[in-house]
């Protein structure tokens, strides 16, 4: 476990728990999760709260034949387990399911200034995209629409509050001004999700203005 | 306000080891009589149509059932358990996608669950169920919301007037266990 620092915030989990984020988001939390037991023990204590606000529903009545219904299914036998990669590479399994492989499978596309991009597959709203930005560059001051979560994966960033190291995760909204800067050494590679519209795609002139909204 | 008593708890763990450990379709039927209802209804006030919270209850009953083998009463309570494969359930009927889970642990096949654990894990589940029923109307049903899905994370108050801390302390004393065991 690296030693981190910077956690999800409390409505994050509780999100998380009930089920009830973005995809893109839940992203960003299941990856660092598998990153930081202090989380992980935080959702699980939400993941109760859970079973309490359910046991709570005033019960509905299940149809006639629900339960015969249920033991005839059961008796078509278990689905196989879907085995899931569990090898730790700069990527938590979470992330490398999304970019099918770990680091070296990202299929980076070049997006201005150095920083190259790419953008994970979610439904919904909010995106999550994977940034690579090199050592020692500096974002412009920018602002944030909605709300915006950044975790770091390898390398560090730090502005003007503090740093940001491997498994840590800023969380930004709109009234927060920054001036990232990427950690002389290593490139910085970041999980970044927001769930502000995206406004533009894809055309050249906007790319620019594209990343400074990231 | 329902709430369950540990020794309910306890009965729901040992009618699950009958599923696992017998087959036993008569522990099923009673953990299905009191957990389907309460799915249904959580479903639903989650926004699922009525057809859509019976199919899906059901299914979440197949899961229980196929799964039962990977419940740890030392980690959490049989309600918090089926809760979770509700949520995931919903997930993937809305999204028609797999909900992005946290690597897994290396647990290991535990030998025998501790009694001490168990017992201490229900109860503090117990706890919290109780203090959530006894929390004012209005809060409540904060609390609710945020989990019918009426809340976004910014709407979700990060103040719930629960007494939290005490199963996240537990998990984390487990995981720093299992930290210490794999180095």
């Amino acid at each position: 476990m690296t030693q981190i620092k910077h956690h999800l915030t409390a409505p994050l989990l509780m999100g998380y728990a009930a089920g009830t984020l973005p995809e893109a988001f839940d992203l960003v939390v299941a990856t660092h999760v598998s990153m930081c037991d202090e989380c992980r023990a935080a959702v699980a204590e939400y993941d109760a709260l859970g079973g309490e606000v359910m046991l709570d529903a005033a019960p509905a009545n299940m149809d006639a034949d629900a339960l015969a219904a249920t033991l005839a299914m059961i008796d078509q036998g278990a689905p196989a387990p879907v085995p899931r990669q569990n090898v730790r590479g700069v990527f938590p399994a979470p992330l490398q399911d999304y970019v099918a492989g770990d680091l070296a499978a990202v299929k980076w596309r070049k997006i201005g200034g150095g920083v190259s991009q790419m953008i994970l597959k979610t439904s919904g709203t909010a995106t999550v995209r994977l940034l690579k930005i090199p050592a020692g560059t500096t974002i412009p001051d920018h602002g944030h629409r909605g709300t915006e979560l950044t975790m770091v994966l390898q390398g560090a960033f730090y502005d003007e509050s503090d740093r940001f190291g491997v498994g840590d995760v800023e969380v930004a909204n709109e009234d927060m001004h920054h001036t990232p800067i990427a950690e002389a050494g290593t490139d910085c590679i970041c999980l970044a999700a927001t769930d502000a519209p995206l406004r533009f795609s894809g055309i050249l002139p906007r790319l620019a203005q594209r990343f400074s909204g990231i | 306000m329902t709430t369950a008593h540990p020794n309910k708890r306890m009965a729901w763990i040992a009618q699950l080891n009958a599923v696992r450990d017998h087959k036993d379709r008569v522990a099923f039927a009673e953990l299905f009589g009191y957990f389907a209802p309460r799915l249904k209804s959580f479903l639903m006030k989650s926004g699922t149509s009525p057809d859509m919270a019976e199919e899906c209850a059901q299914e979440v009953m197949v899961t229980v059932w196929n799964k039962s083998h990977l419940f740890d009463p030392t980690k959490a309570s049989v309600s918090t358990w089926v809760f979770t494969i509700a949520r995931n359930k919903r997930i993937d009927m809305f999204r028609k996608q797999r909900r992005p889970e946290p690597e897994d642990l290396p647990w290991g096949p535990e030998e025998q669950p501790s009694q001490a654990d168990t017992i201490a894990l229900q109860q503090e589940t117990e706890i919290l169920g109780r203090a959530l029923a006894d929390l004012p109307a209005k809060q409540r049903e904060l609390i609710e919301r945020a989990y019918f899905g009426e809340l976004t994370h910014r709407e979700i108050a990060a103040e719930t007037g629960l007494p939290l801390g005490t199963i996240k302390s537990r998990i984390r004393l487990a995981l720093d266990r299992l930290r210490h065991a794999m180095n």
